[in-house]
């Protein structure tokens, strides 16, 4: 099966880029320090494992979550941004930094909440109009409201220091990420992801159209509620610790079908772990990049993301998956 | 496994689409659904597989289709609809596979039944292959495997021979009349009525979402009837699948 070789040699690499993550930095931290007394260490316990474990969790959602929205839409531009969740849970985070000066749990809570919520608001949307461009459609709007009413908080925000914040989280970052976040974003996201893992038959159903899917004995009421709560929980958490990270999602599918096949199912563990390895090489990169502050890895994600992907549009664009 | 259906009435939007449809189908033959646009024959069909709520009962033998679990359904009832879209470019085999998807079987199983539907169907060739290099022909054929790999014990076709030339329609035929021959029920909605006529053993003919009649092919396809349907003359034609309805009418000219 192609699909599990392509699984472990991901699983292989993401292994590797984990170590990499652990060692790479403004300090370089070599292997040799990694089990001695070195006051090294610190760095890698307190600073870059929190950071390249919370790399992994967000990749891996990011990824996974893009490739089950591809299949459920039937969208090769589907993404956690396109349907708005991101941008939504942004909202959410932005609100309660802006309007409460909330810490860090209530800015997780506001982003978690507003994650879910607009997956929930747009389930009902698309419910009643029926099928997958009312989705888009409402997912796209909802996008654009979101990014509007962050604006209008960054403009009404009562001082400089809160939009400094504002600007500095929503552009995505793992930087000082410790465990407090990992054991706060962790949960939500396996079980996202665990919900989103159990879409793969009904997702390769639906390859067929509603009706044949349906006929097939698929219940498309619980597929979307598997759809909605997982990418509702795993996005709201992984933007919620770490601002919005965008182009994984949509990525991470299209660089894979190549090697896995079109085959919506056949995509989602690699897609996770595909998403796990981009973030993963990205953070490292973004903390190698020369200058006093790092570059973010949002903004870094975007300016590599984008041109790399164009390319990817051109090379393939006979290719019927795009 | 007689096809029953009891009364079946259809409201979409408000509006009635399907009047207490009654009628008998039975496996081993295959019934053309028939009647002019909008008469409500792949609704009658979409009914039938429980994919819109309706009035009334479609019933297997005597269990009410409505009433089984999903997955129960989909192992007796195949459904191929109107639009044979395939939203990614999978395999043919992976396509084919899919018609497994309500199955817990084997793995071994599976490959049988998927290798056999391809048989049926002379698609093993195109096995490697992925569906966007398939032309149109070659591409309803593998959607027609892929109702059959499910192995169904009744075959919901909606117009599949949209899209086909002549030679392929007649294959289509073909491979559908194969299917009833082995047992299997089969409804299909046509519009062409000679290719009803080739194939049919029984024609349900629709109008305004009424039966009109429902009954034998060759006593049901008359040309006053046809006329009386479409509007349009028929006549009666010698070819070697027997006598068959052929338009007579001419193009209108405008004004």
């Amino acid at each position: 099966m192609r699909r599990w070789r392509v699984s472990l040699a991901l699983a292989a690499l993401m292994a590797l880029l984990f170590a990499a993550s652990l060692m790479a930095g403004k300090v370089w931290v070599p292997p040799s320090a990694w089990f001695s007394s070195d006051p090294l260490w610190w760095i890698i316990v307190e600073l870059r494992l929190p950071r390249a474990l919370l790399g992994v969790a967000i990749g891996a959602a990011l990824g996974l979550s893009g490739a089950v929205l591809q299949g459920y839409l039937r969208n090769p531009l589907a993404d956690p941004a396109v349907v708005g969740v991101s941008s939504s849970a942004a909202l959410g985070a932005v609100a309660m930094i802006v309007l409460l000066a909330a810490g860090p749990v209530l800015v997780f809570a506001g982003a978690m909440a507003a994650g879910c919520g607009s997956m929930l608001l747009l389930a009902a949307l698309a419910w009643r109009a029926k099928g997958s461009v009312a989705f888009l459609l409402a997912g796209t709007v909802l996008a654009s409201l979101s990014a509007a009413f962050t604006a209008f908080l960054i403009a009404i925000a009562p001082n400089p220091f809160a939009t400094a914040e504002v600007i500095d989280w929503i552009m995505g970052a793992l930087t000082d990420r410790s465990f407090a976040e990992v054991g706060l974003a962790a949960p939500f996201i396996a079980v996202g992801c665990g919900l989103l893992l159990l879409t793969g038959r009904a997702l390769d159903a639906l390859t067929l159209g509603e009706d044949a899917a349906r006929s097939l004995g698929v219940r498309l009421d619980r597929l979307q509620w598997l759809v909605v709560l997982g990418t509702g929980l795993a996005i709201g958490a992984s933007v919620a610790v770490t601002g919005v990270v965008g182009f994984v999602g949509l990525i991470v599918p299209h660089l894979l079908r190549p090697l896995v096949g079109a085959r919506p199912s056949a995509l989602l563990v690699p897609s996770a772990l595909g998403g796990a390895c981009l973030v993963l090489a990205a953070d490292s990169l973004c903390r190698l990049a020369p200058g006093a502050a790092e570059v973010r890895l949002g903004v870094a994600m975007a300016m590599l993301g984008a041109p790399f992907f164009l390319v990817l549009l051109l090379k393939l664009r006979r290719s019927a998956w795009i | 496994m007689d096809l029953t259906l009891d009364g079946i009435s259809l409201r979409l939007g408000g509006e009635a689409v399907l009047h207490e449809v009654s009628a008998v189908l039975r496996p081993g033959r295959v019934t053309a659904i028939l009647g002019p646009n909008g008469a409500g024959k792949s609704s009658l069909l979409r009914s039938i597989a429980a994919l819109v709520p309706y009035s009334g009962a479609a019933r297997l033998g005597d269990r009410n289709i409505t009433a089984l679990a999903p997955r129960e359904r989909a192992h007796l009832l195949g459904y191929l609809p109107q639009q044979g879209a395939v939203h990614w470019n999978l395999a043919v085999a992976d396509v084919v596979g899919l018609g497994r998807l309500p199955h817990d079987s084997s793995p071994a199983e599976d490959a049988a039944a998927v290798f056999a539907a391809m048989a049926a169907t002379g698609t093993v060739e195109f096995a490697a292959r992925t569906i966007d290099t398939l032309s149109g022909g070659e591409r309803a054929r593998v959607l027609l495997a892929r109702v059959l790999a499910g192995e169904p014990r009744w075959l919901l076709a909606d117009e599949p021979l949209a899209s086909l030339d002549p030679a392929h329609q007649l294959e289509m035929l073909a491979r559908l009349r194969d299917v009833a021959l082995r047992g299997t029920g089969v409804a299909i909605v046509l519009h062409d009525l000679a290719h009803a006529a080739r194939i049919a053993d029984d024609v349900l003919l629709l109008q305004n979402g009424r039966l009109v009649a429902f009954g034998p092919a060759v006593e049901t396809l008359t040309p006053e009837r046809l006329r009386a349907l479409f509007g349009v003359d028929v006549v009666l034609v010698d070819t070697r699948d027997g006598r068959l309805p052929v338009l007579l009418d001419r193009v209108p000219s405008q004004g």
